[in-house]
């Protein structure tokens, strides 16, 4: 049997009408908390749906191996002389303004502070990876199109010498 | 035909929306989820879940193969694609009627004529709406010629694109070149399809728009909503009815609505926006949504039904329940939109893992969310939490309580934009009068000069 908003409602009456300020009530299927304001009596909820998703044809989804590039794995580099350009969000890294388009950068590219040299796309929102110093792209890290961890290194930049 | 099962072919909270109307309904559900979904609450809470694909959703929810795929292994009656992804795809509805699936959802014929804005448009004034001056450019001696016409500024609309994306405001006639080839190129990439067109633009006006509901034949409204506050054009906050029309605007707007849907012979539960200069009583078409739209609970609050349950019923008998006059309103309705946006940062996105989800609960009250403690919000789709929305007695009354509602909700473990609607609802602009669709840029320009 499932809990429904309904059901909230109506245990909630139940409740207001008694000195208690407070209900848990847990199952295997949910957890509830209903709170009662001391201030201005009002009620708010907590809801958590427990139960265990019921995945049918689990054949066909592979085990969740994320295509994703970690904060970890890439940031084992050896080039001290190099700056790391990280992903500031967690993201899909996309190299390139559109789809067929040249990429922002290569290898060997000049950059300026500020250049923008990729796109990391969260929540379906295109934000600029910027260049924060002068310099050339010594390496790129993370393929297009990959998701990115927040902090995965994304380039190296060899700054200019000053 | 009874529909037994039902696939829930979205995500988030209208995914758990959908669900909870179908078990009240004793429908079955299947949820197709994208990898990155396997252990949301939409999930916890369907009869069965399959997996479709991975966590992009250009291989998963935008994907009609592993869709139909899902529905045909699960044995499903109907598809409810929900609002957003495939929803107005006609290619599923296509696919659906070869697999003899029933889609809950317009025609694909229906799809076509709304889908492709200036094919709307066109409808629009066949049957009798006023539509902006403007119409569909292809060189930039055709722009230049009808921008002249009907003056600056204009808006670059994409053909293949709707609900505010991929629009451009041109005030500047010399800036209409390059402004177009980008309009066309990033068109392309969105839509794969470059068309555009111009419209004027008209500021200070207000977006309001009317639901419809029709079986191919009837079709009745279910009343105006104002969608005015917008950030870049995405909507923040909504209203029903909306407020401070005059009762004759209201009832032109309805009947433009209804005229509109008549003229498709509109099967569904669709909505038909309109710009609104309320001050001239002067109204233009903008476009047609054939889904149901996130708004749609202000909607549900003011006329009682359930609109996930209408669409159910009209795809099953193929009937209207209702006549227009069954349709009564009570009461004002006002919904936020809780997004994983950190608003003092420029609206960055803020996914993560949910620690703490605290909602008010009561009477006029409602929440329609996804999270709850150990909830995965993941980078790949949009940012929306929850939906607040409360019913009261009139505008004022409601506001009064969306205040106070607004103090009971706590979110932990991301960033959200909950302090903007605190600060929004403190502006006495937004609670005395009805605002246009540049307030909001306006209110958060003025805090941002305020606060330097």
């Amino acid at each position: 049997m499932k809990l429904t908003n309904e059901d909230v409602q109506e245990i909630l009456q139940l409740l207001d009408a008694t000195r208690f300020d407070e209900l848990h009530l847990e199952t295997s299927r949910f957890k509830l908390t209903l709170k009662r304001n001391s201030g201005s009596g009002r009620w708010t909820q907590e809801m958590q749906h427990l139960a265990e998703p019921n995945l049918i044809h689990g054949e066909s989804a592979p085990p969740a191996k994320p295509a994703s590039v970690s904060a970890a794995n890439s940031a084992d580099s050896s080039q001290s002389e190099s700056l790391a350009i990280r992903a500031h969000l967690p993201g899909t890294f996309y190299r390139a303004p559109r789809p067929g388009a040249p990429p922002f950068v290569e290898v060997g590219s000049r950059v300026e502070n500020g250049t923008v040299v990729g796109i990391i796309e969260t929540m379906k929102l295109m934000n600029a990876v910027h260049a924060e110093a002068s310099g050339e792209i010594a390496e790129i890290c993370c393929e297009n199109a990959r998701f990115a961890e927040k902090g995965t290194v994304l380039m190296r930049l060899k700054p200019t010498l000053l | 035909m009874i529909f037994r099962r039902i696939l829930v072919a979205n995500r988030g909270e209208i995914a758990v929306r959908i669900i909870r109307t179908c078990e009240r309904l004793g429908i079955e559900t299947i949820l197709a989820a994208s990898e990155a979904d396997l252990h949301s609450m939409a999930a916890r809470m369907a009869d069965s879940v399959i997996c479709i694909g991975p966590a992009s959703s250009a291989v998963s929810y935008l994907s009609v193969d592993p869709v139909v795929a899902a529905a045909l292994a699960a044995k499903v009656d109907a598809i409810h694609p929900g609002y957003g992804f495939l929803s107005e795809n006609p290619r599923l509805a296509a696919a659906c009627e070869s697999a003899g699936i029933v889609f809950i959802g317009p025609t694909v014929r229906q799809l076509e004529a709304v889908g492709d804005k200036l094919n709307a448009r066109a409808h629009a004034i066949a049957a009798g709406l006023p539509v902006f001056p403007g119409g569909e450019v292809r060189t930039f001696d055709e722009a230049y010629q009808l921008a002249a016409q009907i003056g600056m500024p204009v808006l670059i609309k994409s053909v293949g694109g709707g609900g505010g994306r991929g629009m451009k405001l041109v005030h500047d006639s010399s800036k209409l070149a390059s402004a177009l080839e980008l309009a066309m190129s990033e068109a392309q990439a969105t839509f794969g399809d470059p068309r555009v067109y111009l419209e004027r633009f008209a500021a200070g006006s207000r977006h309001i728009e009317v639901q419809v509901l029709g079986d191919g034949e009837n079709v009745i409204h279910l009343g105006t909503r104002d969608c005015s506050v917008q950030r870049r054009y995405q909507k923040l906050v909504e209203e029903a009815p909306a407020p401070s029309i005059s009762d004759r605007l209201r009832e032109i707007l309805h009947r433009s609505a209804v005229a509109f849907a008549k003229h498709l012979r509109y099967r569904g539960l669709g909505t038909v926006e309109f710009l609104v200069d309320g001050d001239r009583e002067a109204f233009y078409f903008l476009e047609m949504n054939a889904r149901i739209q996130v708004e749609h609970p202000v909607t549900e609050a003011i006329c009682g039904l359930d609109l996930v349950e209408e669409q159910i019923c009209i795809a099953q008998q193929a009937r209207l329940r209702w006549k227009q006059n069954d349709i009564a309103f009570n009461g004002h309705a006002l919904e936020c939109r809780i997004n994983a946006e950190d608003w003092a940062h420029d609206f960055r996105p803020s996914p993560g893992t949910i620690s703490r989800a605290a909602f008010p609960v009561g009477p006029g009250t409602r929440v329609d969310t996804h999270i709850q403690p150990d909830a995965a919000v993941p980078a790949f789709y949009d940012s929306l939490l929850a939906k607040l929305i409360i019913h009261g007695e009139n505008r004022a009354a409601a506001l009064h309580e969306l205040r106070r509602a607004l103090v009971s909700c706590e979110i932990g473990g991301i960033t959200t934009n909950l302090p903007m609607y605190t600060a929004l609802l403190a502006n006495d602009e937004y609670s005395g009068s009805p605002v246009d669709t540049a307030f909001l840029q306006r209110f958060l320009e003025h805090r941002a000069t305020h606060a330097a």
